[in-house]
């Protein structure tokens, strides 16, 4: 069995004039958890929405699960949605929706299962990300770590094999962002998902990460293992880790 | 120049593509009963205060007005004619869209924008779901549905609002004005009349998804949005009431 649960192979993206990703290619493998690591603007966000084709490469393949996804349009993407999750920035609850009905929507979407069910099913989500009790509250009532639980519990209500973390502790203070670490490792370890965080977080992603993809100017600059990448002589990375001191050129 | 044409180009494609997708998802799945029930209340039983004052009060100052001007002619008799097919003709279907435009049109764009530039709408398709499906076909249906209902509660309030100044104001009696009101209307101007309103509600509610769902940059955006929806809605409605009206004046 191929090993790599997701391939990127040479992909480009551009916005405009912009060019965001210029060649991006490596592997995530089934059941791991790999930390896309890089400053703001260096297109790690742009290559997670690859994954689910909420974006879609000017050149290069999207390997999902053994499938090219390149070419797939939105009825296609469909049954890879279903499989690959994602956990936004901000969280992307729906405003005009409880708790329940945002952690429940996917359900009702996709399934024929009873408004019971659902109900177990949601309080059981709940649970795994250690929240009780919030179901009829509105997204607006909840703190910035409590409406990523609710998006993370939101994201794992369809049994996903793989979750993918948009700048999950951005924005929270040191000890939220530490419990929603805490809470990825977790997720790995209990429901056994392929895990991709992107963030600008070297705490963080010395702390979930396996592996680690630092990307700088649209390229991939290293992918390897945490203790390699804390060994890497990569000059961009070094400068990266060193936050910003040093010369990120030298060698 | 070029940059403006370009701009132009690709507004036109994606509201193109968006009125083409709806169809499609209209004619593919039933809309949900629920959003589509919150839609007619929201775009039309909220509605019904502004179109009840504007309809009563452009028909007062019409009875007024051609009163005035009849007299010249010694026509004053005349005033139920002229305010029934003036109302029931353009000034019921236009002054009610552009009304209902502003408001409902402001509300869409906001709405959806708002859920746009949060990744809302990214989450509804990383779920595997149709945001047209969801926020875009019920809006078209419930608009398409109420924008005509509102026009005919205009007809007859703005004709009531002629009543009560022929009677009040050019003592006429109230029987005579309303015999003149029906002698004065056919069946083609109302249909006429309702023809142009259900134009004019699919150019609003196409219109205020479109500028939404493309909004981008925060809540600056949204405002810039909101802004431009009223403005194309507004004129949009007016250029096509021209056309609509020789089109049904061939017939």
């Amino acid at each position: 069995m191929d090993s790599a649960f997701i391939r990127f192979d040479g992909i480009h993206k551009a916005f405009g004039p912009k060019k965001v990703l210029q060649g991006i290619t490596f592997d995530i493998r089934h059941g791991e958890t790999l930390v896309v690591l890089g400053g703001s603007g260096s297109g790690k966000s742009v290559l997670l929405r690859h994954i689910i084709g909420l974006h879609r490469p000017d050149q290069g393949r999207v390997v999902v699960d053994g499938e090219d996804i390149t070419g797939y349009d939105e009825d296609d993407l469909v049954h890879v949605r279903q499989k690959v999750a994602m956990l936004f920035q901000g969280g992307a609850l729906f405003d005009s929706m409880t708790v329940a009905e945002n952690i429940g929507y996917g359900l009702r979407e996709h399934t024929r299962k009873s408004d019971e069910e659902i109900d177990g099913i949601v309080r059981h989500k709940l649970s795994l990300v250690e929240l009780a009790g919030v179901e009829d509250l509105m997204p607006s009532e909840l703190s910035g770590g409590m409406r990523k639980r609710v998006a993370l519990a939101r994201s794992i209500a369809m049994d996903p094999r793989c979750i993918l973390y948009d700048e999950p502790t951005t924005g929270l203070d040191p000890v939220t962002a530490m419990t929603i670490n805490e809470l990825i490792r977790n997720m790995q370890a209990r429901l056994n998902v392929t895990t991709v965080v992107v963030t600008h977080d070297i705490e963080s992603a010395f702390f979930v990460g396996d592996r680690i993809a630092f990307l700088y100017e649209g390229l991939t600059r290293f992918v390897g293992t945490v203790a390699e990448a804390r060994q890497s002589p990569e000059p961009a990375l070094r400068h990266f880790l060193s936050g910003g001191r040093g010369n990120r050129h030298a060698s | 120049m070029t940059g403006v044409a370009v701009h132009a180009a690709r507004q036109l494609g994606g509201f193109s593509m968006l009125v083409a997708e709806t169809a499609r998802e209209t004619l593919r799945r039933r809309p949900e009963g629920r959003i589509l029930m919150e839609q007619l209340y929201q775009i039309g039983v909220l509605s019904v205060g502004i179109s009840t004052v504007t309809a009563l009060f452009t028909g007062m100052v019409l009875a007024l007005q051609t009163s005035y001007s009849l007299a010249a002619y010694g026509a004053k008799l005349f005033v139920g004619d002229v305010v029934a097919l003036s109302l029931v003709r353009e000034l019921g279907p236009v002054l009610t869209a552009l009304m209902v435009g502003g408001r409902v049109g402001a509300g869409i764009t906001a709405e959806v924008g708002t859920m746009n530039v949060t990744e809302q709408i990214d989450a509804i398709r990383a779920m595997a779901a149709s945001p047209v499906r969801k926020l875009v076909v019920p809006k078209v249906l419930a608009m398409l549905i109420m924008l005509p209902i509102l026009v005919v509660l205009s007809d007859f309030l703005g004709i009531m609002g002629g009543l009560l100044m022929a009677v009040t104001t050019l003592g006429q009696p109230a029987a005579f004005y309303m015999q003149h009101v029906v002698q004065a209307l056919s069946l083609h101007d109302v249909m006429s009349g309702l023809g142009k309103t259900v134009v004019f509600a699919l150019i609003i509610a196409f219109i205020a998804c479109h500028k939404g769902l493309t909004a981008t940059g925060g809540a600056d955006g949204v405002g810039r949005a909101t802004t431009e929806t009223v403005v194309a809605a507004s004129l949009s409605v007016l250029i096509s009431d021209f056309f609509l009206t020789k089109l049904f004046l061939t017939f």
